[in-house]
């Protein structure tokens, strides 16, 4: 067959890249969070390497992880055969920095960015293949596949390397890392439309069970299902067709206040 | 815990996405008619609208469609897009993402960043302003990245009084300077993005437009096919071990690969044959994707493949099949645009990229500069390439390099140049010279281009490389004359350079004695250095008895396989006269028959049958003789 699909195409694109990564760089992590975009990554290290993720897989662990995830972290760390890395920030939950008591942008940021520079420190990683899409939101917008961050994890959105015709600025100075972000043309209808051509292993809370379901997942406390009868991928993809809400909407800390998103973004989160 | 459901679901109707990108001169309204095709085709997120509508009523400013883009705060304060974005939307029928490049001059490389992997372009031109620099450069970038399908949109028509007179004069002057790029449409549309006329409604205002609205002209273009048609290039990126198989991992980039293939795999030009095309999952998991098990690959797939034969295969190298394989040159010419802040320098140390492969290289010649106004090529003395100019180059790696021509083969035809692992610029590949890889031997490739480095040397020498090749008998007057000639050749600000027995025999040639093999073998050596010297740009003085002909004639061919100018002189002197100068006491040791097998004595001299210069050093002087070799030589090395 000479003719190539939609999802063909950023098939190949997603599988060039993490080519293009595993070369560049000796010392790989990726992040990998259980939710719809990390299973489709891993699906594709896995077509990009024949069947090994040949890098750890990271789980920043916030402790305020749903049972249901860490059940599938547990079966999916199995049946890929990962090298599964699990950090947590035990320095701010033991400062007691927690929801209960702070705001969703100071927990996500500890919990998460701080946790994972962390884990940096600790393992020394040069590149960290991302599973974040260009639609999710308009400061992701402007992200590069090869996207740099110096030492204190900060993007310089406005100075970035040109990338074109296959070619990316893969070298980091020491201290830097490289983002790097092979799901960047993917859209959320893309997403699942290739998890239901592949038939890639997801979680059960994106299908909907009572009314509900939760297109986004985060942590526990500042995550919200949507209103939904979609329990089928199919159904996922008929409502997604017609929403016109956004796809972060029930995640709390990027509307805490004005500009939530791109103040964590530009502190280095995900 | 396998949560997906196994139902399959009929595939979508709908067309693959388009990739669009927009570029125009600064202020021309770009943002403003995205915003406009965003809010028309009711692809904004919900309340969006009415959040940035009610934002400007806030701040007291009048609402644009441009600010529903600018979703940084810093962008709005500076009022101009910092950098590319890509956002999508939808029409009836299909999916686009739009790729919104910024107008700002400085920000060229976020436009070649986003233009390079669009399908489509959008070219918008401000009725009131019209065709500005900017028109134009874009217009060159798009042609430049290959981007060969576009509709011309004239905004701001409301500026014009939604003139049919003004629109036809932007439009005719705009299409004279298409033509100079070979660029061609035929679309193109009187709009105004601020009122939604011709965006996606047709307009009241303009009813002599008979041509589709924007979006219905977006509707008419199509996604690039995959160039199937084009020889086919797999760029290898890796070679992986991670079990029993030795898998090459790569991305084709045109044409198509099959099991049973055999590929020819450059520079090495080593071949063997397609063992298998690598899947994963195993093929009965992925039935649904369509290339799971038919054995066949095309442009674009990114694959693995593993070979029958173990041949030995890197990242870099190019495999395609042996009938249209690629160029292999260590030097070629190019059109290359500087992004870098720092200008390109000739003779700088900078690394090519080009797909996979990664070469050291300098620019060797700049030839033209183009204007960024007016789009002119100029010749040039300069020898730097600024920021966000253009310019027409010579290129030369340190190693062999595997390359098409752009217009033939786009993907292996460009390539970037890095500095300090920044990408400082990209370039296109044109006038590489073709070689039919059966019929030369690889080596012949390199020197097939090889004449073009001696062109360039001789423009910085002032001379051509060549070979003088001295004959005669010992005793003739060989080194004198060679040593006289290379004085004044010296002089005269040439590169001259004498080889004979003395700083041969003693290093290069040490191992060989004077038994027949051993000269035989001398004289090919010396030969060969010769071929060197004269294509590193010297003119090489050679002063060597060299009495057969035979090797003589294949001195000169070897010197000619490198493009060298091949001088013969024959050094003559009757042996009489020879034997009387005796300067180094050789012919009265082999008359006394402790030499062996001397020229002359008891061995022959043949002479040359129609040699370039022949000088009687009986009858002329050492002067006598260097200025009538002089008088020969010099127009020979212009």
């Amino acid at each position: 067959m000479t003719t190539r699909t939609h999802l063909d195409r950023l098939e190949n694109q997603s599988v060039f890249i993490f080519r293009e990564a595993y070369h560049a760089f000796k010392n790989i992590a990726m992040p990998w969070s259980m939710g719809k975009d990390s299973n489709v990554l891993i699906w594709l290290a896995s077509k990009a390497f024949f069947g090994r993720v040949p890098f750890p897989v990271l789980h920043i662990d916030t402790t305020y992880e749903f049972p249901e995830m860490l059940e599938f972290r547990e079966w999916a760390t199995t049946h890929y055969k990962l090298n599964l890395i699990v950090k947590i920030n035990e320095e701010a939950r033991g400062r007691g920095i927690g929801y209960e008591t702070h705001d969703p942008v100071t927990v996500t940021h500890e919990l998460k960015t701080v946790a994972l520079q962390q884990a940096m420190a600790q393992y020394k990683w040069d590149a960290l293949i991302t599973g974040i899409r260009r639609d999710e939101d308009p400061t992701r917008a402007k992200e590069r596949y090869f996207s740099r961050r110096n030492a204190q994890f900060e993007w310089d959105y406005k100075d970035q390397p040109p990338e074109f015709w296959g070619q990316f600025a893969t070298t980091a100075a020491n201290g830097e890392h490289v983002r790097v972000q092979p799901l960047l043309d993917w859209t959320e209808v893309d997403i699942w439309r290739y998890i239901q051509r592949e038939n890639i292993p997801i979680p059960k809370m994106y299908f909907a069970r009572n009314g509900q379901r939760y297109r986004s997942l985060g942590c526990r406390p500042i995550t919200k299902p949507i209103t939904s009868n979609a329990d089928t991928i199919e159904a996922i993809i008929a409502e997604l067709e017609t929403t016109r809400t956004s796809e972060r909407a029930g995640r709390a800390q990027d509307h805490h206040e004005r500009n939530a998103m791109q103040k964590l973004r530009a502190k280095g989160f995900l | 815990m396998h949560s997906t459901s196994s139902v399959k679901h009929p595939a979508s109707s709908r067309e693959a996405t388009l990739r669009v990108v927009f570029v125009g001169h600064v202020d021309h309204g770009k943002s403003t008619l995205i915003g406009r095709i965003l809010s028309d085709t009711n692809s904004l997120p919900e309340g969006k609208l009415e959040q940035v509508q009610r934002a400007c009523a806030a701040e007291n400013m009048e609402f644009e469609f441009a600010f529903l883009l600018d979703a940084l705060l810093e962008e709005q304060e500076q009022n101009i897009t910092i950098d590319t974005t890509q956002i999508p939307f939808k029409t009836a029928k299909r999916n686009y993402m739009i790729i919104d490049a910024p107008g700002h001059k400085e920000f060229l490389k976020n436009m070649i960043t986003g233009a390079s992997s669009a399908d489509a372009a959008v070219l918008v031109i401000a009725a009131n302003e019209g065709v500005q620099e900017q028109s134009k450069r874009h217009a060159y970038l798009l042609s430049l990245l290959g981007v060969r399908q576009f509709c011309v949109v004239v905004n701001k028509m409301d500026l014009a009084d939604y003139s049919e007179a003004r629109f036809l004069e932007i439009e005719k002057k705009y299409r004279v300077f298409l033509k100079t790029l070979n660029l061609e449409t035929d679309v193109f549309i009187p709009a105004s993005a601020r009122f939604g006329e011709n965006i996606t409604a047709r307009s009241t205002k303009m009813k002599w437009h008979h041509g589709p609205t924007l979006a219905e002209a977006l509707d008419a273009m199509t996604p690039m096919a995959p160039p199937t048609d084009l020889p086919l290039r797999f760029c290898v990126q890796d070679v992986y071990k991670f079990d029993d198989r030795r898998i090459i991992a790569g991305r084709i980039e045109t044409g198509m690969l099959q099991v049973g293939d055999e590929l020819v795999f450059s520079p090495a030009n080593k071949t063997s044959i397609v063992q298998s095309i690598e899947h994963w999952p195993p093929v009965t998991a992925a039935a649904t994707s369509p290339r799971a098990n038919n054995g066949i690959a095309i442009a674009g797939d990114s694959i693995g493949i593993t070979l029958h034969e173990q041949i030995f295969v890197e990242r870099g190298y190019v495999a395609s099949h042996s009938k249209d394989a690629p160029i292999e040159t260590n030097r070629f010419h190019a059109d290359l645009f500087w992004i870098a802040r720092q200008p390109a320098r000739l003779s700088h140390l900078y690394t090519v990229r080009l797909a996979t492969q990664e070469v050291k290289c300098q620019i060797v010649s700049l030839d033209e500069v183009m204007d960024s106004s007016s789009l002119e090529r100029n010749p040039t003395k300069a020898d730097q390439l600024a920021r966000n100019e253009v310019g027409r180059l010579t290129i030369q790696t340190r190693a062999p390099i595997v390359l098409d021509n752009h217009d033939r083969l786009p993907p292996l035809g460009r390539f970037v140049l890095v500095d300090d692992g920044m990408i400082c610029g990209g370039g296109i590949v044109y006038d590489g010279v073709y070689t039919d890889r059966g019929a030369i031997k690889s080596k012949n490739i390199f020197w097939s281009e090889g004449k073009i480095t001696a062109q360039a040397r001789s423009a910085q020498h002032g001379h051509r490389g060549a070979v003088v090749w001295l004959t005669g008998l010992s005793g003739s007057g060989k080194s004198t004359i060679a040593q006289a000639l290379e004085r004044e050749l010296f002089i005269r600000a040439m590169h001259p350079y004498v080889l004979d027995g003395d700083n041969i025999r003693h290093g290069l040639n040490s191992n060989l004695g004077f038994a027949p093999e051993d000269r035989v073998e001398n004289i090919r050596r010396v030969s060969e250095v010769a071929k060197l010297m004269a294509d590193a740009g010297n003119v090489v003085i050679t002063a060597f008895i060299s009495p057969y002909r035979a090797d003589r004639q294949r001195a000169r061919a070897i010197a000619m396989e490198g493009n060298a100018e091949f001088i013969e002189v024959f050094v003559d002197a009757p042996l009489e006269v020879c034997e009387e100068r005796d300067p180094k006491n050789l012919y009265k040791k082999a008359r006394a028959g402790e030499i062996r097998e001397f020229t002359g004595i008891d061995a022959p001299y043949e002479s040359p049958v129609d040699p370039e210069i022949v000088v009687q050093t009986n009858q002329q002087s050492v002067d006598e003789s260097v200025a009538s070799i002089l008088e020969r030589l010099l127009p020979r090395l212009k």
